[in-house]
């Protein structure tokens, strides 16, 4: 059965001029395979390189659009007639969307189908994602969710900065680091988790502890960097260095069961020093270690973390610009605190004055060298000296600041517990004649309740360095970790 | 088919000339476009078609498969063919973008028409390679 195709004016020069030319086929991508097949010429202006047909091609049955039919399985019935109809479009060159974003491939076309079909993201968002570049600080509890989202997105570059190894503790939310990967650098085994989700994605290592030395460096080649750090240093360092070179900063952060995101440093919108100019004091705020987080946390916190960037990649909805989002786990509440931009912040205001990345961790009042002595001239006791006097038979009294909790997984043995918030209230159940060993999990909590007895006339405390996981690993290995 | 060894001469009457111009100058900041008639390499008729884009009509324009329809009927009633489509660049210069040439018909005369702050400057002609992969700048009245 032969069927009538009109053709248009541009595309006779490939029908021997002819406005009208006959093809067979039972629908309609039979017919124009039929058709291509006879006249060549046709087949590089009718399909993309893909194989698909080009979007201003339209092809009519009759008189209706083949879109609003079966597309190409359009069945073609006798006395049919089919044209081929240009859209003609064009027009200027706009900023935002380069001609220089990649191609898609088949296998991409296929793997990213459920983004294709939504008009909102489409073949050039797809296009504008295998474009990104995107780097994740950190492959931890945030960068895994965000660096896995993003890779089995097509996010075409995903680097990732880290300089730690997988550990035990780290398995019940960090979830790009499996049980064997447990010693290996994490580095690598998000290298591999994120290739083998998605080939098609390049990933990026940078092996090293982000500084004010190397973060600019590090940060240039990318378009948007994701901070998924867990310290106050690295997080006023990865907002300034944004803010410096004009890269948007998607925010998360975790501790216990609250999270926050927010996306800072955009060209209009507010960076986080317009929310916090200031650091909290040393120790005020404890680290995920030192306070626990939920596991899942990071995956709430983390995948909203990744739709930001991938929103500010296609550029649609409504950005989590100049708005601050608090996450509640236990209540299961979202809060949106409105957030300007601060015109006398330091960096991104009207007259900055911090224009280069400064030292963070004196910023953020962390000294590297140690406290002050007190007057007996010893702060601190090692775990190897505390079991030597213990074993000598000294008699130490050892205070565990931590909670009951804690308490419960592992403890020196015969120390008294009472938690670093009961301090204030019970040490007066403590003698001032007594030797006074602090201890706590890593040392952090434990200073701060020396320092506080100190303050009430205690000449006798000493901190245990390192704390129970010191202890753990230099005198009693058989106790767990956490 | 076009030659690329010789740049295509496109001869376009005065009144063309001026209706082109007037059409981009009318709709700045957004984007023209219509229909060139005549026969063999010589413009005579311009057919001013909507700009019916979905996209921005100060960076993209779109004809309609019903305005093409409409474009070839107009192009037969004026005894001619359709030999063409021209568009305006608003504050942009009158060369092809990498939008246009992903649009580009094979054998159509592309004019555009460059209007900067609202005054109309360069018109240049372009012509899609046969492999798609660049368009041939052609000579506008021997120009």
């Amino acid at each position: 059965m032969a069927t009538k195709i009109l053709i248009p004016t541009p595309l006779r020069p490939f029908t021997d001029k002819k406005d009208a030319v006959e093809a067979e086929g039972k629908t309609v991508g039979e017919l124009l395979a039929d058709l291509t097949a006879k006249h060549s010429g046709l087949k590089a202006h009718l399909y993309s390189a893909e194989g698909k047909l080009r979007s201003f091609v339209n092809i009519y049955v009759n008189d209706e659009d083949i879109r609003y039919l079966q597309k190409e399985q359009t069945p073609i019935k006798a006395g049919d007639t089919v044209s081929i109809i240009p859209s003609v479009a064009g027009g200027a060159q706009t900023a935002e969307a380069p001609a220089t974003l990649p191609d898609l491939t088949r296998d991409e076309i296929k793997r990213y189908s459920r983004h294709l079909i939504l008009p909102e993201v489409g073949m050039e968002g797809q296009r504008k994602l295998k474009a990104a570049k995107v780097l994740c600080i950190g492959a931890g509890g945030l960068g895994s969710p965000v660096a896995m989202y993003l890779a089995a997105a097509g996010v075409g570059t995903i680097g990732i900065v880290d300089f730690d190894v997988v550990d035990f503790s780290n398995l019940q939310r960090q979830i790009l680091h499996a049980t064997p990967d447990v010693g290996r650098p994490k580095l690598t085994s998000a290298k591999e988790k994120l290739l083998a989700m998605n080939p098609h994605v390049d990933v990026v290592t940078h092996d090293a502890a982000l500084s004010s030395e190397n973060a600019l460096e590090l940060f240039a080649p990318y378009d948007i960097i994701v901070d998924g750090t867990d310290n106050f240093p690295t997080r006023y360092l990865v907002n300034d260095a944004c803010v410096l070179l004009g890269k948007p900063n998607a925010y998360g952060s975790i501790f216990r069961f609250e999270g926050q995101a927010s996306v800072f440093a955009t060209k209009d919108g507010p960076c986080y020093r317009c929310l916090y100019p200031e650091p909290p004091p040393p120790g005020l705020v404890p680290s995920c270690a030192e306070g626990g987080v939920l596991g899942v946390l990071p995956g709430v916190i983390g995948c909203i973390q990744a739709t930001e960037t991938i929103k500010l990649i296609i550029g649609g909805g409504e950005p989590l610009i100049g708005r601050f989002l608090i996450f509640d786990a236990l209540r299961m509440k979202f809060r949106e605190l409105k957030l300007r931009k601060d015109p006398d912040c330091p960096v991104c205001g009207t007259h900055p004055t911090v224009k280069t990345l400064i030292d963070y961790e004196l910023f953020c009042g962390i000294h590297p060298t140690a406290p002050e002595p007190t007057p007996s001239g010893m702060t601190e006791i090692t775990s190897v000296e505390l079991k030597k006097r213990l074993d000598r038979g000294d008699v130490l009294t050892i205070v565990d600041v931590r909670e009951p909790h804690e308490y419960q997984i592992n403890r020196i043995h015969g120390s008294l517990l009472i938690p670093l918030g009961d301090i204030a209230k019970r040490y007066v159940e403590l003698d001032p004649s007594d030797e006074i060993i602090m201890q706590c999990k890593v040392g952090g909590r434990s200073a701060k309740a020396a320092d506080f007895l100190r303050s009430k006339g205690f000449t006798k405390v000493l901190n245990l360095k390192g704390g129970i996981l010191d202890w753990i690993d230099k005198v009693d290995p058989s106790q767990p970790k956490y | 088919m076009p030659e690329t060894r010789t740049r295509q001469t496109l001869l376009v009457d005065a009144k063309v000339d001026a209706e082109i111009r007037r059409h981009g100058e009318e709709t700045y900041p957004h984007e023209c476009c219509g229909a060139l008639v005549g026969t063999g390499n010589r413009v005579t008729a311009t057919v001013a078609l909507p700009n019916t884009t979905e996209e921005g009509p100060r960076r993209r324009f779109m004809v309609r498969p019903s305005d093409y329809r409409v474009a070839e009927q107009k192009a037969g009633e004026l005894g001619g063919d359709l030999l063409g489509f021209y568009h305006s660049h608003p504050d942009h210069p009158a060369r092809p973008s990498q939008y246009d040439l992903d649009h580009a018909w094979p054998t159509f005369a592309y004019i555009i028409v460059a209007v900067a702050s609202g005054k109309s400057e360069a018109m240049t002609v372009w012509y899609l390679k046969e492999d798609r992969s660049a368009f041939d700048e052609g000579e506008l009245n021997g120009n």
